[in-house]
């Protein structure tokens, strides 16, 4: 296994030790080690189904891990009571693989839910100016009225971010935030990631296929092979190797440099 | 043999697994109700759909049920001289079965099967979870105030289906016999009783509570795809429809064990 390349004197926001999980009899993380560091972008690749998205929501407390230590933000996930499972979550962002937004609401509702709902103290206009801040930073302030099956794919993916940026998460996971779209959308996405990281300061996992996605916003690199971590560094450092589980990865989405 | 042994075996095994986790839903609606915050501003809104969404057709049903029925039930009265007796005829019977049992199929219909659809939809395109990882109880926002929607609205439906019923009743009457509507409505009310009301109210809330309970717990657990989908909306109203008539028989008994 590759030695990880720690984000400078940065302290781990998760930190995930030989964690397993199985559907049936189908094994899917085997013991998996994994830390997010404070303020990095850390990219999960590996094969469809090889366990990246239940990850996440192990993460984010959606699924219980069989065995095995996920601490996030100084919490076990696993044991913590309703109440304070709740908690966390107001601290941690996810942007599903399909956006996710609430069909029978417009933009504008869609964004105020998480606030209305748990920022009890909020006025209306400081809602509605919070809804404006982060529909700015994705870039679609003009879309406040529309209803999500008006928006296009691209647009839906940056609400889906917006919505989840709104109560101001500390960390954020995005699940295959690039998937089906357009080259240049995924270019957008992707610098969103870095704007999202710069300037709300979260630190990030991203679980996606794209190489290039990877490359552009990942610190670092880690690669979920037979249910584990077993590559984990830099783009340079997980690619560098003749492994044959590794190297389709890169023949597939690239560009020999 | 043996396969044959085994495969009934499990199908039991799994008919018990199911009712377990439906009496777990059930319960957690018991929890979740009664635990803050309450949704009073989402309960109002689905009541206002549940209404909506089946005001037409119950207009509708309920008024040509009232006509038709009229008209069935005057041959038979006449014979005997009896015709002055359809008011209250009609009233009873719509009263005490036919508007708790008709709105109650409809709302299957209408109601139960959007609610399956809604949820299963929701669940299929992860807005469930991301209302969970949002910090919002989905439990307490989808199923608790669509269930406590459908358990007020059902039985107010009832007794809207009954007035218009009567109204249709009325209009067979009056084509007939010069009767005014409210020595109609008069001879109606004579002939009702307190537990007629008392037990159609009752009766009501539980069907309405079972066809929301239904198509919540049909939606909730759809399977993943748009097949999973479908098959909530159509579970939703086939189970509904049934429950609703295996508590019918149940009420009608322990009504009659009051009346006699």
């Amino acid at each position: 296994m590759l030695q990880k390349s720690k984000t400078e004197n940065s302290k781990a926001v998760i930190t995930i030790r030989d964690v397993n999980k199985s559907f049936g009899d189908y094994h899917v993380l085997r013991g998996a080690d994994l830390d997010l560091y404070e303020g990095e972008n850390l990219v999960v690749l590996g094969r469809s189904g090889t366990g990246k998205s239940v990850l996440i929501k192990i993460i984010s407390g959606l699924l219980k891990q069989d065995s095995g230590m996920v601490n996030v933000l100084g919490k076990d996930v696993a044991n913590l009571s309703p109440k304070e499972l709740l908690e966390l979550r107001l601290r941690i962002g996810f942007s599903f693989q399909n956006s996710a937004l609430y069909d029978s609401m417009t933009v504008r509702e869609n964004l105020e839910f998480p606030l209305v709902r748990n920022r009890k103290n909020l006025g209306k206009a400081e809602i509605a100016q919070a809804v404006e801040t982060v529909l700015d930073a994705v870039g679609l302030s003009q879309t406040i009225n529309q209803m999500p099956s008006e928006l296009s794919g691209g647009q839906r993916k940056r609400i889906g971010i917006a919505r989840t940026l709104i109560l101001r998460p500390e960390i954020m996971l995005y699940d295959e935030p690039t998937a089906g779209l357009d080259p240049i959308t995924c270019i957008e996405i992707n610098n969103l990631i870095n704007e999202v990281q710069e300037r709300f300061k979260t630190s990030s996992i991203i679980i996606t296929h794209d190489l290039t996605c990877a490359k552009a916003v990942g610190n670092r690199i880690a690669m979920l092979l037979d249910g584990q971590f077993q590559r984990v560094g830099t783009f340079d450092e997980v690619f560098d190797t003749a492994d044959e589980r590794v190297t389709p990865f890169y023949d597939y989405n690239f560009i020999q440099e | 043999m043996k396969k044959i042994v085994t495969r009934i075996s499990q199908r039991f095994t799994n008919m018990f697994l199911e009712l377990y986790r439906v009496h777990l839903f059930i319960l957690k609606f018991f929890k979740e109700a009664f635990t803050a915050p309450f949704e009073g501003r989402e309960v109002l809104r689905q009541c206002y759909q549940v209404g909506y969404r089946s005001l037409a057709l119950i207009s509708l049903t309920g008024f040509i049920t009232g006509i038709v029925f009229t008209k069935q039930s005057r041959p038979s009265l006449a014979e005997f001289g009896a015709t002055s007796w359809l008011p209250s005829l009609v009233g009873i019977a719509m009263l005490r079965t036919l508007a708790p049992l008709l709105t109650a199929l409809i709302s299957a219909g209408k109601v139960g099967s959007s609610i399956g659809a809604e949820l299963g939809s929701m669940k299929v395109t992860e807005q469930i979870d991301a209302m969970e990882v949002s910090a919002t109880n989905p439990f307490s926002y989808l199923v608790v105030t669509r269930v406590l929607a459908t358990s007020i609205t059902i039985p107010i439906l009832t007794f809207y289906t009954a007035f218009v019923a009567l109204l249709g009743a009325f209009v067979n009457v009056s084509t007939n016999e010069s009767t005014s509507f409210s020595a109609f409505v008069q001879s109606f009310l004579e002939s009702i009783t307190f537990l007629d009301i008392t037990a159609s109210t009752i009766k009501a809330i539980v069907f309405g509570f079972t066809i929301g309970m239904v198509g919540c717990y049909q939606g909730f657990h759809s399977s993943k795809g748009t097949e999973g989908v479908g098959k909530a909306a159509n579970s939703a109203v086939v189970v509904g429809m049934f429950l609703v008539f295996i508590e019918e028989v149940i009420a009608t008994q322990i009504t009659f064990l009051f009346r006699t």
